[in-house]
């Protein structure tokens, strides 16, 4: 039996001393493949639960496992590309060099640099932006070389926190689409942090619902929506049925909170 | 053509500014009969700039290498503590009133212990050169080099990166304006820690000394004409800085400069 892409043995993350509770006793498993959408309202602790399978942030119980490997295990072998809400790419890189900077420090060596950041820019569709500096791009075409770079030494998982939050919708839909794309041509498994229903429906094989305070697993749904989804399938009744579940365990969390 | 019309064009009213200032200098000190001693015209400086020249610029020349090696010296170990201050950070903040309390200091109250310290020749003049560009480069340097966003300091913890790459992929290029900055500063600082050194005591050769000894003898017109040396000199290391600047942030453009 292959080892889960990820999996989360009984988390819990306390900041600060007696601090509050981010996450609690979080139990998850994600195997190889799947479109994992992680969503739930503020505070609930998603972006938490993303760094500590990325070994940004230690939990303060419990461990998380990446394809058998110790979350810190896998951060050194580099087996996972991170995307965030910001680009954040190096404004004094070009396009071209801050898509190469994971390879410049595994000493890749020049030509093979510069072979796999075409391969990668042409996958993202910004094949002629390689001499650009950061500031002379949209935010959608930004957005892009940070997943171009987060795909880089090929990682097996990747980590998205909120990537197309800031973007307008109409960017963000077609990114969403690109998205799939890129998954289905890499079959690496995504772990994608969002606010967005839609877009967590629309792009994940499944959805964990969470809730706030201490962040919990409330719930997760299955989308039986077929890939490769296009621009019908947000039209699908099915689609509107799952939107409509997940938002109302979003609600069910929320009111839950209130009344207590 | 065009070019040099442009150039024209855009120089000739500080030109004429220039021109019309010292005719006017000249004029006022003529028609109020204005003492020489208060204020020689601008024809005397000019005359006392040419017939001097053998003893004025020599003496520049020396005060420059002492404003040159108390520059090197004092940004030497100005980004020397702040790159181990930032990577030291409790080290930094325990320190910092400190430094921030000494860059308040007029620290060329210092000169007279200089001499006792250093001698009256040269070394008291570079270490008090020294001691006045150490703290805005240190400050200066500090602040550039911990003002990277977090995002980018988990971006490279997510390729695996240590402490030194870190610093060298992300806090120094992020601290580059910030240190030229410093620099400019530092190189007009490092001339007046020389020149103001001076006027304690040392080597007749010396620039503040010759401004001294003029003005004391009534010869006004070679103390100006001995500042106009301490500016130009002034301006000419200030420029080389700059034109330094310029280089560097060429390889390593960051977005706020490129956005003016």
């Amino acid at each position: 039996m292959t080892a889960a892409a990820v999996s989360i043995r009984n988390v819990t993350k306390t900041f600060g001393k007696g601090g509050t509770t981010a996450l609690k006793n979080i139990e998850l498993e994600f195997q190889p493949g799947e479109f994992i959408s992680l969503i739930g309202p503020s505070g609930c602790g998603k972006s938490t639960l993303l760094r500590v399978i990325g070994d940004l942030i230690e939990p303060t119980e419990g461990e998380a496992v990446i394809g058998g490997k110790t979350a810190h295990q896998a951060r050194l072998d580099r087996d996972y590309g991170m995307v965030f809400q910001e680009a954040t790419l190096m404004d004094w890189r070009t396009v071209e060099k801050n898509v190469s900077l994971p390879l410049e420090m595994m000493g890749w060596d020049r030509g093979a640099r510069r072979d796999r950041v075409r391969e990668l820019l042409e996958l993202v569709e910004l094949t002629g932006f390689e001499g650009h500096h950061p500031w002379q791009l949209s935010g959608g075409m930004q957005q892009r070389v940070a997943i171009a770079r987060a795909l880089t030494f090929n990682p097996s998982l990747i980590l998205m926190d909120e990537p197309f939050g800031a973007l307008d919708e109409m960017t963000r839909d077609r990114l969403n689409l690109e998205l799939l794309r890129i998954w289905e041509a890499t079959k690496a498994t995504v772990v994608f942090v969002t606010h967005s229903i839609a877009e967590a429906v629309f792009l994940s094989s499944r959805v964990v619902v969470m809730s706030a305070r201490p962040g919990r697993v409330q719930k997760i749904v299955d989308v039986d929506l077929a890939y490769p989804r296009t621009n019908d399938t947000r039209e699908e009744t099915r689609f509107f049925e799952l939107a409509t579940e997940v938002r109302e365990l979003l609600r069910e969390s929320h009111e839950a909170r209130e009344g207590a | 053509m065009t070019r040099a019309r442009r150039f024209v064009a855009e120089w000739a009213p500080a030109v004429l500014i220039l021109v019309l200032g010292l005719v006017g200098w000249e004029l006022a000190v003529k028609t109020f009969g204005i003492q020489k001693f208060l204020l020689p015209k601008p024809s005397e400086i000019a005359t006392a700039f040419w017939d001097e020249r053998s003893i004025l610029w020599p003496a520049g020349w020396y005060t420059f290498t002492e404003a040159f090696w108390g520059f090197v010296v004092g940004v030497f170990f100005g980004i020397a503590a702040a790159l181990v201050l930032a990577r030291f950070r409790p080290l930094g903040s325990a320190l910092m009133p400190y430094f921030v309390a000494a860059s308040a200091i007029p620290i060329i109250a210092f000169a007279p212990i200089g001499n006792a310290w250093f001698g009256i020749e040269k070394g008291s003049k570079i270490f008090i050169a020294a001691l006045l560009c150490f703290f805005p480069v240190l400050v200066n340097t500090l602040r550039g080099l911990t003002s990277v966003r977090p995002q980018q300091v988990e971006l490279m913890r997510s390729y695996a990166a240590g402490n030194a790459a870190v610093f060298r992929r992300v806090r120094i290029p992020t601290s580059l304006p910030y240190v030229f900055t410093a620099l400019k500063v530092a190189s007009v600082l490092a001339m007046i820690g020389a020149i103001v050194g001076e006027y304690f005591g040392g080597s007749q050769q010396q620039l503040g000394i010759q401004i001294k000894n003029s003005a004391a003898l009534f010869q006004f017109e070679t103390a100006w004409a001995a500042i106009l040396v301490a500016c130009i000199l002034g301006i000419a290391f200030y420029l080389a800085v700059a034109l330094a600047e310029i280089a560097t942030m060429r390889r390593y453009p960051s977005a706020e400069r490129a956005r003016r």
